[in-house]
């Protein structure tokens, strides 16, 4: 405890009076995790649940707009895509910091940054979702009679929904893995514990356990598209039930 | 405009330009180890992962493997990863290196793989048909006409390799990150000088990538 100190932290570590497991900072500190659980773990996994579900469903929202106006107008593709793909490029860390100036230290800045991500991937997936739709299934449905809306929402969409659907995954797991930096600029999310943790002469236990939370949640919500895609396109496991 | 509150300073731009052009030599040092960072660690992982998704995507084999991969690899965080492997390694240069080499295996791999198994069987089997080896089927044929693919998933690697620097800085990996990390010596012009400085290097190394891709993508001349 007095070494922790003595070496130099500005920072009084929260584990100061634990007990002996704690103090020894040895891979795992099970007490440690039960006696935090609730004040410091479980509030940054629901942050971090909440940062990344406001990113995706924004990104996603803004994404179909831009797929729909690129898929309608051709001309307009090009430039989206490399806008997006630039957006891509620039480190997490630094987009942070570059948005400071204009929107301040607080959640918009780390919401526009987490749905800038999220552009390009579910762009890309949702136009070639588009464009991949079959020309015998259009001249059906205009056959059928359909109007152009019709066939949009009746014909074009459902069978775009697996390319759309591999896109939602993706992004989803690298918006919950990138929502771990957001912690460099706000005190919130899964970022947070490790960051301290950090701080704290590396506190094994606390950068493991938050490791390990983030991962599990990225893989549950992954599970759960999964299962999501399973229920809206029953067709696709028509040929392997067979 | 409520989004730009009462923190709105664009007076921080040209600070941050100021900034770079007096502290030229500084940011240059640290752009050197970014790039000495950066470049171990996709070395490594190229050695590690171009050959042995080049070799399962020859065979058609490893699908699972090729697939998993990429997808675990996408679920770990970078900040985790940085911080676990200081947690193992201790402070310094190959902590991060580890942490960044772990990072860029996936997409080279999985890209490699979907490289060459997606290459048109039919031109495979001429190959072999005219006498070529394995290796020279997958090194004359496989590989040229799968190398789109194979750039676009080092450029990727290279993409996360750069961003993932930045933030090895909290566990002493030095760069541009240190910069960024350190607002209380560098100000806030310092760490958006640092920030352009690092979304620069980025952006032409994505730059540079996408126009090796270009130029192997092309197709040859139907004359010759």
């Amino acid at each position: 405890m007095i070494g922790v100190l003595a070496s130099g932290g500005t920072v009084i570590p929260n584990f100061g009076q634990g007990s002996s497991c704690e103090v020894n900072n040895g891979w795992f500190c099970s007490e440690w995790v039960r006696a935090h659980w609730s004040d410091t773990l479980q509030p940054a996994l629901l942050q971090h649940v909440e940062l990344a579900a406001i990113a995706i469903a924004i990104g996603f929202v803004l994404a179909s707009a831009l797929a729909f106006a690129g898929f309608r107008f051709r001309l307009l593709d090009p430039p989206i895509g490399v806008f997006a793909d630039f957006l891509y490029t620039i480190p997490s860390l630094a987009l942070f910091q570059l948005l400071v100036p204009f929107t301040g230290v607080n959640e918009t800045t780390v919401e526009i940054a987490l749905v800038s991500y999220t552009l390009l991937i579910l762009y890309r997936n949702m136009l070639e979702g588009l464009r991949s739709v079959p020309p015998d299934a259009l001249e059906a449905a205009r056959g059928s009679g359909f109007t152009r809306l019709q066939t949009l929402v009746r014909v074009e969409l459902p069978l775009a929904l697996p390319a759309v659907i591999a896109g939602l995954r993706i992004a989803t797991v690298s918006t919950i893995s990138i929502a771990t930096v957001a912690a460099f600029v706000i005190p919130k999310g899964l970022g947070q514990p490790i960051f301290t943790a950090l701080q704290q002469d590396v506190f094994k236990t606390e950068i493991l356990t938050a490791g390990g939370l983030t991962v599990a949640l990225a893989l549950c919500a992954d599970g759960l598209l999964v299962l999501a895609q399973r229920a809206l396109t029953p067709w696709t496991r028509v040929g392997r039930a067979a | 405009m409520t989004l730009l509150g009462d923190q709105f300073r664009p007076g921080t731009f040209p600070d941050a330009l100021r900034f770079i052009w007096h502290n030229a030599g500084f940011l240059l040092a640290r752009t050197g180890e970014h790039l000495e960072l950066s470049f171990a660690a996709l070395g490594i992982a190229l050695l590690l992962s171009l050959p042995l998704g080049l070799w399962l995507g020859h065979r058609h084999r490893g699908l699972f493997l090729a697939v998993s991969v990429s997808n675990v690899g996408r679920a770990l965080p970078s900040l985790v990863l940085i911080a676990v492997g200081l947690t193992i390694l201790g402070v310094g240069f190959w902590n991060n290196t580890a942490a960044l080499v772990v990072l860029a295996v996936p997409p080279i791999l999985t890209n490699a793989y979907f490289g060459v198994d997606g290459v048109d069987r039919d031109v495979v089997e001429a190959a072999r048909g005219m006498g070529l080896s394995e290796l020279q089927v997958l090194l004359r044929v496989e590989l040229p006409l799968g190398l789109p693919l194979v750039i676009a998933g080092i450029r990727i690697a290279a993409i996360f390799v750069i961003a993932t620097a930045t933030i090895a800085a909290v566990a002493g990996g030095g760069g541009l990150g240190e910069v960024i990390v350190n607002q209380a010596s560098y100000g806030l012009a310092g760490v958006v000088g640092a920030s352009l400085c690092v979304s620069a290097l980025a952006f032409l190394t994505a730059l540079l990538l996408t126009l090796l891709l270009r130029a192997f993508s092309r197709r040859p001349d139907p004359i010759s």
